[in-house]
């Protein structure tokens, strides 16, 4: 079975050569390792390895079938890992696996090709994970590195620098046509076919149960849940709430929405004038969109439900822009469902005894809904209620504990006991998730919603006035509403650390961080058709279509090429390389004082000089010998060199001794 | 027909002109199959990017794409303006290979990286011109028949900066190179006796001392009389011994005595073979041939003489044997 190839014709790969695919298949696989299974990237890093000290000890590569059993043994492995060998995550592991292999099995140009091939591939896998800007750079870097090594197998032995100054020579010119490209190649949003189950893991958002703890495992999160834009200036941020999902459904322990059939939209009644804005929404993997109550203009792919949610029609897979109006002074549900209201009255036939008890005491005193309500708020100021993450543990009954025992609890704990305390009461209520609040980037306007900024509150319904938010949150903690979670909590609680910067510079730089990545994500990340169209309008080419950009794509590149082609052909052929070496030391000499008579050969010229400046004699004949030599001696390139050094050697400037 | 359209396309037919410099309308370039692979790599990737929504893979796969672009570009750079100047190819002996030497120079300020020359049919030599500067690469051509060879047009290929792509040239040059005959080993056919005394004054014997007279440049120097001149170096510079007929014996190396060796091929191989034995010998000998014959002397410029007449004998001095 130890066979050398059959072909004779396979080129062979110089040995240098294995260092740089090593270093590629390094630089396009080792990021992978953050998301692999942890035997996978050692495996790779063994192969790897091994290949490096069989190049080092000049060892043969291990025989086919060798590496066919490995393969074979580690395809098996991914499938059990994976379940599947087709999914995203399996097939960027099966293509690690394949790269970390291919150099054991590397025994000529053709296979170093291969290689170079598949780590431009593994390059494009790492979306999949990250398109964040040192992602790009890594990008960048990356491709630099696969060029120079296709430089070195086709060019044979050359400086490192000159390698890599080539390579990047070659990308800095590639870039004008990605550039025109990106801009102008029509763009569709995908995706073509149906995507692998696995193809949007790993977002996190809000949850869709509410239990206690399930807001506060968002907050130390301060990964960013959506960008605002508005159209002049914000609202206030005791304004600033952000409708997520609605919870009308408790079990004793949870909320969850309803499940009530069909339902018509909410009707809203708006009072006031209407804030304009553009959300950038992070995939979350749900539909929910986070507009501010309540929306009166929606985007097309959304509707506004039963509940007063903007919803979209497929979930938020992708980093999207939307455009709202809302309206901060409203009326909701004037006319609302008798099912819903029903929904928002159900509660546990058992459990939380003592809570039931107080809400029959406040039915009994109150004949209005406002006074229960006032009456509950009053009762979250009054008393020595915290506003904590991390609150005990609660028992079988949640509200009862939370309300009368420890007494701490973070907003979902508030929102909802004071529900539940309103539905015992006889008040339609019900719990809302979403966002509160968001920090205002000065550097680029943006208003930005982080995860952190998770919060859930209650809303009731009165007659006549329909739905109307309570926070009881801001009851206990008002600076929570008005400044931010973290002015909120004690010091000692775990947040994430921007929300908490206190050195001016540092918060400045992150500002600008930020700004930074948002415009990379809204014009590099979020470049699809609707952007295309708006950036080709900017440009003055309002109702192009597909057919136009193309047109102006092949023209652009086509003008592209052209350019770099007369770049090319413009580099006129320069003197003959002899000559130039000599014109440049006979203008060095000029400079010394002693200038060459056009009719002097070289030789005389020499001895003119030594005669004249003696302490230049020797530099002059050597530099006379080697012209004489490379102009007729044939075999010329030695004696260039030696021409140029004397060259050198000249000195600058003539100090009379 | 078709040859007619390639001779037209790749401007087949020798050149005359030198030194020859590639311009543009000489040089043809392709992508090769690691650049169609490319293509279809990135195809494959811009697939991807569009379905899973990848910009920055939309935009990685547009930057190889245009690396692809200028790639092309470079590829012909890589040739574009190279100036060829043909040298003289030393003559070799049939079977063996023969080196066509260039000399290649490089007016650029960058090296023109891993070019390939080759004659069809033969190896390729691999050289590299640096940057501003020349260099000479020696093109092999394995040879079969003695003869006057013409290797014919010399392909000249390069897929240097990554591989996506061929450039290549044609370049004519008139080349030549003298092939002798493969030498037969063979013993020395004895000396034969001087028919005419007076035929073989001139080129002297190898036996009786005669005196002693002015070298000549076809002197060899064994035959300097070091004595004499160390005698009066003022007077003569540079005397030789001279010899008469000796026995009355030269060697001939003639096309007769080889009829018992076979066809024509292996008796000139056998000629070349006493040629080569006498010279190194150092043997005063002479060639005959049908319809020639060298006198016989010795010496470097002797022998080629003699090499030179076996190689193109049957040979029509204007039909050397055509580049295949």
């Amino acid at each position: 079975m130890r066979r050398t190839r059959p072909k004779p014709a396979v080129e062979p790969l110089e040995r240098a050569c294995v260092p740089w695919l090593l270093a590629c298949a390094v630089a396009t696989g080792a990021p992978h390792v953050e998301h692999l299974p942890l035997w996978l990237s050692a495996l790779a890093a063994a192969t790897v390895g091994l290949r490096a000290w069989l190049w080092f000890r000049e060892r043969p590569l291990p025989p086919r079938w060798q590496l066919a059993l490995l393969v074979v043994a580690a395809t098996i492995g991914i499938y059990f890992q994976y379940r599947t060998l087709f999914g995203r995550d399996a097939g960027v592991a099966l293509l690690v696996l394949f790269m970390a292999l291919k150099p054991l099995e590397m025994h000529g140009r053709r296979d170093a090709v291969v290689l170079v091939m598949l780590g431009f591939f593994l390059l494009l896998t790492h979306y999949f994970y990250s398109q964040s800007i040192p992602t790009g750079l890594w990008l960048v870097t990356a491709a630099t590195l696969e060029t120079a090594t296709l430089i070195r197998i086709f060019g044979g032995h050359q400086p490192l620098p000159s390698i890599v100054r080539y390579a990047g020579l070659l990308l800095l010119q590639a870039a004008p046509f990605m550039l025109v490209l990106f801009l102008l190649f029509p763009r569709i949003t995908g995706p073509l076919w149906g995507l692998p189950q696995d193809a949007y893991g790993g977002t996190s958002g809000l949850p869709d149960t509410i239990a206690p703890g399930t807001i506060s495992n968002l907050v130390p999160n301060g990964s960013i849940a959506f960008r605002v834009r508005f159209e002049g200036a914000p609202p206030d941020n005791t304004n600033l709430y952000w409708r997520g999902p609605v919870m009308d459904e408790f079990d004793g322990q949870r909320w969850r929405p309803a499940q009530l059939g069909r339902l018509d939209p909410a009707t809203i009644e708006a009072r006031g004038g209407t804030v304009t804005y553009e959300t950038t929404m992070e995939p979350h993997n749900q539909r929910w969109l986070l507009a501010l109550d309540a929306p009166q203009a929606i985007p097309e792919q959304a509707f506004v439900s039963a509940r007063l949610q903007a919803v979209a029609f497929e979930p938020v897979r992708l980093r999207s822009r939307y455009t709202f109006a809302s309206s901060l002074d409203y009326r909701a549900g004037l006319s609302e469902s008798r099912a819903l209201l029903n929904a928002s009255l159900h509660l546990p036939s058992q459990g939380n005894p003592r809570a039931r008890a107080l809400a029959a005491s406040w039915k009994v005193r109150h004949a209005d809904a406002q006074g229960i309500v006032a009456e509950a708020l009053q009762m979250f100021s009054r008393e020595q209620f915290t506003y904590t993450l991390q609150p005990p543990l609660l028992g079988d009954d949640p509200v009862d504990a939370f309300l009368f025992e420890t007494k701490q609890g973070f907003c979902e704990h508030y929102a909802s006991a004071f529900v539940f305390l309103m539905r015992a009461a006889g008040v339609p209520a019900r719990v809302v998730a979403g966002y509160q609040g968001g920090e205002l980037n000065p550097v680029d306007g943006y208003l930005v919603v982080r995860q952190s900024d998770a919060h859930a509150w209650a809303e009731i319904w009165r007659d006549g006035y329909g739905w109307q938010r309570v926070d009881p949150t801001a009851a206990t903690a008002p600076s929570r509403i008005e400044r931010g979670i973290a002015s909120a909590l004690p010091e000692s609680e775990a947040l994430p650390v921007m929300a908490r910067l206190k050195l001016d510079w540092l918060r400045q730089l992150s500002y600008r961080w930020d700004a930074v990545n948002n415009t990379w994500n809204q014009w590099v990340l979020g470049y699809n058709p609707e952007r295309q169209r708006e950036v080709l309008s900017r440009l003055g080419l309002e109702d192009i279509d597909w057919r136009g950009m193309t047109a102006l794509l092949a023209v652009l590149c086509a003008a592209a090429l052209l350019g770099i082609t007369l770049w090319t052909l413009s580099q006129r052929p320069r003197l003959d390389p002899v000559q130039r070496a000599w014109s440049r030391f006979c203008a060095r000499a000029a400079r010394l004082g002693v200038r060459r008579h056009p009719w002097e050969g070289p030789l005389d010229y020499a001895n003119r000089i030594a005669a004249l400046r003696p302490e230049l004699g020797e530099i002059a004949a050597t530099a006379a010998t080697a012209y004489a030599e490379a102009r007729y001696g044939g075999q010329g390139n030695n004696a260039v060199e030696r021409l140029r050094a004397a060259t050198r050697k000249l000195p600058y400037q003539w100090r009379p001794a | 027909m078709l040859d007619k359209l390639r001779r037209w396309l790749f401007r087949l037919g020798r050149d005359e002109q030198l030194p020859i410099v590639l311009t543009q309308r000489r040089i043809f370039i392709l992508p090769t199959a690691a650049g169609m692979t490319y293509a279809a790599v990135l195809g494959v990737m811009l697939i991807g990017a569009i379905n899973y929504n990848l910009s920055l893979g939309h935009a990685l796969v547009f930057l190889l794409a245009g690396l692809g672009l200028v790639t092309m570009v470079h590829t012909f750079r890589n040739l574009a303006g190279l100036a060829i100047m043909p040298g003289r190819a030393a003559p070799v002996f049939a079977g063996e290979t023969a080196r066509f030497p260039l000399h290649l120079a490089n007016s650029r300020r960058d090296r023109r990286c891993a070019l390939t020359f080759r004659f069809a049919g033969n190896a390729t030599a691999a050289v590299s011109v640096p940057a501003e500067g020349t260099t000479q690469v020696a093109i092999p051509y394995a040879t079969e028949r003695r003869g006057r060879l013409e290797p014919g047009r010399i392909t000249l290929e390069a897929r240097y900066p990554l591989g996506f792509f061929r450039a290549w040239s044609y370049p004519h040059p008139v080349l030549h190179c003298l092939v002798y005959p493969k030498p037969e080993p063979r013993p020395l056919p004895p000396p034969t006796p001087i028919a005419d005394p007076g035929l073989a004054r001139g080129t002297g014997g190898q036996e009786d001392f005669a005196g002693l007279r002015l070298r000549q440049p076809a002197d060899s120097p064994r035959h300097i009389a070091w004595k004499a001149v160390a005698r009066n170096v003022e007077a003569y510079p540079l005397l030789v011994k001279h010899f008469a007929g000796g026995a009355g014996e030269e060697l001939w190396l003639d096309w007769e005595r080889t009829a018992g060796e076979g066809d024509a091929e292996i008796r000139l191989s056998v000629l070349t073979g006493w040629v080569l034995a006498a010279d190194a010998a150092q043997i005063a000998y002479g060639l005959v041939l049908p319809g020639q014959s060298i006198l016989p002397d010795c010496g470097t410029a002797h022998r080629d003489a003699c090499l030179e007449a076996l190689a193109l004998y049957g040979h029509e001095t204007d039909a050397p044997e055509a580049g295949r």
